[in-house]
Order: structure tokens, then C-alpha cells, then sequence
């Protein structure tokens, strides 16, 4: 009963956000200086705040963490939520019939969750079992949904109108987000934040150095990823970059 | 497949931490690693430059780099001036810079007079051999593959994919290159694609916006600002 309410309360906010999403993208338009981000303006708002919010909460807290906890056990939570994305990506890579990666991720949870005690050791790893990571906006890419427009999302960060959508259904497929136990919940949903958090220090410490513009570079390096990963890191050429002959596209 | 994994013992476990080495004995490894490293460029680099197949030339280059990484500790802390010399030493005669940064640049490139195509081309350089030591300072235990090359001989511009196997997904590392003739010739990178990201592309929107607001001119200030204030970090 309390599982299900929770359930509920959670699709409803979620359905909130993607009316939201919707709006945002039927009404908004910038002074569209890149085609594949006419949300640049809005979405330049939200990236301002998940930065005033990371420099504030996010960052410090991740700071003290790495400072704080051993080397050993800040690895072994890393491994722990881990093993349960390779569960979600097991799922997706078989939507997407990529038999030998959804063995493999199956493989790599199955012997993670026993024989690395609950996926705290990472044993798949040692047996060279590869990890293939794939969440809901692969597989909605893989079978040909375009990304839409570039967006920002609060806290998350950059995503995809497309990707954005998918995070509902990969909020339904995390093992850790659907604990029935709320305060449970709650505090795992905290330590996989200061968790993901942290293994990003080092990334956004370089992001400031080498940017020019973090905006840009961030949307312009997400995008490209993504794009590669849903063709396995070898997309089909878009555009040509490397001539400088060739005109800037607009 | 040309896998170089170096023989590594399966008890290694992924959660060791690094074994600290007292001070004296890290810094006479420093000193060593510098020599080798300043020697082995004197011998070994104009011997393999001409007539190295592309993907030979990645395979040797990132043996050497993991390698470095593994044996000198300084580096492994992230002594940032450590890693851009080793770089410095190491990637840059294998890499076409002028390409490099007329891709970036875009069309102002022509543009662009001889004396500020060089200042750019100093300045993008400096940023990234920055970019490359601090994915450099983020190495551990990790392995290289060099996946099998698809290119018949007489290609002059190929791929090179390589993966870097560690803990987590493989971290995907691919290498544009071309064939340049004569003296110092050989392959040449001019492209660098990290986890599916090409840096050329992913710098020329920003260099475009740069210069679609400040000109060639103000695209080489910020760049020198930037590096300037990197330096200052360490």
C-alpha cells in the first residue's frame, strides 16, 4: 500500500516535469545560435543555477567526503550503485538486442552482487567482464528517436528533451530509487549524490581550466557523447570539422 | 587484436590503495624517470619516426605514457609540470598542431595573419597539453587496447581506436591522423576524440563565439589569460 502510494506521488511529480519540459520547448526561442540548443537562453538561466547550487551544497559536500572518507570505502559505494545501473543496463541493452552486452552486464551483476558482497567489490572487472553501460535514452535512440532539443535540467544537469523524457522510465528501472522505505530511500538517494559528486570533482576541476565557455563546452561535449554511445562510439559522420577550408555551419 | 596489456598478477585487487613510497626514494625515481625519459628521446624517437605504421605509432606511444604514469609517482599525484614536460616530450612531435588548430580556428583561420596564426597555435597548444595531463593525472591501474585498424596501405588519413580498459566502462580514445611526407614526417595526429568527444569540434563553437565577438585578436587574449591563470594553479 505505502509502495505503491509512493509510487503514485512520484510519477505525478515526474509528470509535472515533463509537462514542464513540453511548455519550455513549445514557447521558448532563443536567438537560436545553434540549431540542435534554441533553448540556449533558458537553458543558460538553469545552468547558472545548478552552478550557484553546485558551488553552495553540491561541491563542498563532495569535497569533505573525498577529504573524510578512505580511499577503500568511497570505491566501494561507487561499485555498490554501480552494480545496480548494470542491472538497468542489462535491461537496455536487451530492448536494443546487443545479446553479448546484456550477458555481460547480467553476468557482471549476478557475480558483483554475490561474490562482490553485494556489488561493494567490483569482481566482474577482474574477470575482464566489460561493463556496457545503457540507460532508456540509448535504447529510445538506438531505435531512431531523435535527441530534440538540447536541455539542461535542474541538478542533473545537461540532457536532452529526448533524454530528459527517458529519465522517467529509468526512474522506474533504479533499483535504488524505488526502495519502498522512504527514509531509506532518501538517505541512499543522498550518498549517491555526494557519490556521483565526488567522482566528478577531478572532471570539473579540468572543465574550468580548459573551457573556454563551460556552457558550450559542456553542451557541445554531451552532445557529441551521447550521440557516439548510441552507436557504441562509432557514429556515422555528421559533419566534416576537421577541414578548415569548410564553412562554419550556422 | 593488439592488446597491450602488461602482465599484470590477478591478485591485484582494484580497491588497493597506492602504496606510499617514503620521500627520498620518490624523488630519486623522479630524477631517473627524467633521465630515461630525456635520454630515451634522444635515441628512441627519430629511429621510429618515418616509416611506423599508425597504429604501431599509437601503441608505442600509449605503452610509453602508461607506462611513465605507472613508474613515476609524481606524475600519479598530478604534478601537473611533470605531465605537460612528458607530454611535451612524448605526444607533441607526433601531432600536426598547424591542422590542429586551423580545424579549431574555423573559417577566420585564413583570415588570421601569419604572426597571430602562430600566437594561436602556441597558446591552443598550451591548453591542450593541459587538457591531455589532466586526463593524464586520472590514469591508475588502467590498460590500453589498440583495436584493429581498418585502412588499406595507401590511405593517407586514418583512425586509430583505442580503449582504455580500467575500472568502470572502457573509456573510449580515438586518434585522427595523417600521413605527412619527408624529413620529421610519419603520421601525424590532428584529432582527439575522448569518450566519443571530438576536442576539435567541441572547441570550435567556442572559438567561434570568441571570435564572432571579439575577433582573431581577442580569441588569442582569452587564450592567453586562460593559460596564465592555469599556470598560477600548478
Amino acid at each position: 500500500m505505502n509502495f505503491k502510494k509512493t509510487r503514485v506521488y512520484k510519477n505525478l511529480s515526474n509528470l509535472g516535469l515533463l509537462m514542464a519540459l513540453l511548455l519550455l520547448t513549445a514557447c521558448a526561442s532563443g536567438p537560436s545560435a545553434n540549431p540542435r540548443d534554441p533553448l540556449e537562453p533558458f537553458n543558460r538561466g538553469v545552468f547558472k543555477f545548478n552552478d550557484a547550487v553546485d558551488r553552495a551544497v553540491l561541491k563542498p559536500v563532495a569535497t569533505v567526503y573525498v577529504e573524510i572518507a578512505p580511499r577503500l570505502v568511497r570505491q566501494g559505494v561507487t561499485n555498490f550503485f554501480e552494480n545496480l545501473e548494470d542491472a538497468w543496463s542489462f535491461v537496455n541493452n536487451g530492448l536494443q538486442f546487443k545479446g553479448e552486452a546484456a550477458t555481460e552486464s547480467l553476468f557482471r551483476f549476478g557475480v558483483n552482487s554475490t561474490l562482490g558482497l553485494g556489488g561493494v567489490l567490483d569482481v566482474a572487472s577482474e574477470m575482464r567482464l566489460d561493463k556496457h553501460s545503457k540507460d532508456f535514452g540509448h535504447t529510445l535512440g538506438f531505435w531512431g528517436v531523435g535527441p530534440g532539443p538540447y536541455l539542461v535540467l535542474p541538478i542533473f544537469g545537461p540532457s536532452t528533451v529526448r533524454d530528459g523524457m527517458a529519465r522517467i522510465v529509468d526512474s522506474q528501472g533504479d533499483i535504488a530509487g524505488n526502495i519502498a522505505h522512504v527514509p531509506t530511500r532518501n538517505s541512499v538517494a543522498f550518498v549517491r549524490g555526494v557519490d556521483k559528486r565526488a567522482g566528478l570533482l577531478k572532471a570539473t576541476a579540468m572543465l574550468d581550466e580548459i573551457a573556454l565557455d563551460r556552457y558550450t563546452f559542456s553542451r557541445d561535449s554531451y552532445l557529441q557523447s551521447r550521440r557516439s554511445a548510441i552507436y557504441d562510439g562509432n557514429p556515422p559522420d555528421e559533419i566534416e570539422v576537421d577541414k578548415p577550408t569548410e564553412p562554419l555551419e550556422k | 587484436m593488439m592488446a597491450i596489456r602488461p602482465m599484470k598478477s590477478k591478485s591485484t585487487s582494484r580497491l588497493n590503495p597506492l602504496k606510499s613510497k617514503p620521500m627520498n626514494r620518490r624523488f630519486l625515481s623522479q630524477i631517473f624517470a627524467s633521465l630515461t625519459l630525456g635520454l630515451s628521446c634522444l635515441f628512441v624517437l627519430p629511429v621510429h619516426a618515418a616509416d611506423e605504421a599508425p597504429d604501431a605509432l599509437i601503441k608505442r606511444l600509449s605503452l610509453d605514457i602508461l607506462d611513465k604514469i605507472k613508474t613515476d609517482k609524481s606524475i600519479k599525484s598530478g604534478d601537473v609540470l611533470q605531465i605537460v614536460a612528458l607530454v611535451d616530450a612524448r605526444i607533441m612531435p607526433n601531432v600536426n598542431f598547424q591542422r590542429m588548430t586551423a580545424s579549431a580556428v574555423g573559417p577566420a583561420w585564413r583570415q588570421a595573419t601569419l604572426e597571430q596564426q602562430k600566437r594561436l597555435q602556441e597558446e591552443f597548444k598550451t591548453l591542450l597539453v593541459r587538457t591531455y595531463a589532466g586526463a593524464l593525472s586520472q590514469v591508475g591501474d588502467q590498460t590500453i587496447v589498440v583495436k584493429p585498424l581498418r585502412a588499406s596501405p595507401e590511405d593517407k588519413e586514418v583512425v586509430v581506436r583505442t580503449e582504455v580498459i580500467g575500472h568502470g566502462d572502457p573509456v573510449q580514445l580515438d586518434y585522427k591522423m595523417e600521413k605527412t611526407p619527408g624529413d620529421g614526417g610519419g603520421w601525424k595526429i590532428y584529432n582527439l576524440n575522448v569518450l566519443g568527444v571530438w576536442l576539435m569540434e567541441t572547441y570550435r563553437s567556442q572559438f567561434a563565439q570568441e571570435i564572432s565577438a571579439k575577433g582573431v585578436a581577442g580569441l588569442i587574449t582569452t587564450l592567453t589569460e586562460r593559460n596564465k591563470s592555469n599556470a598560477k594553479k600548478g
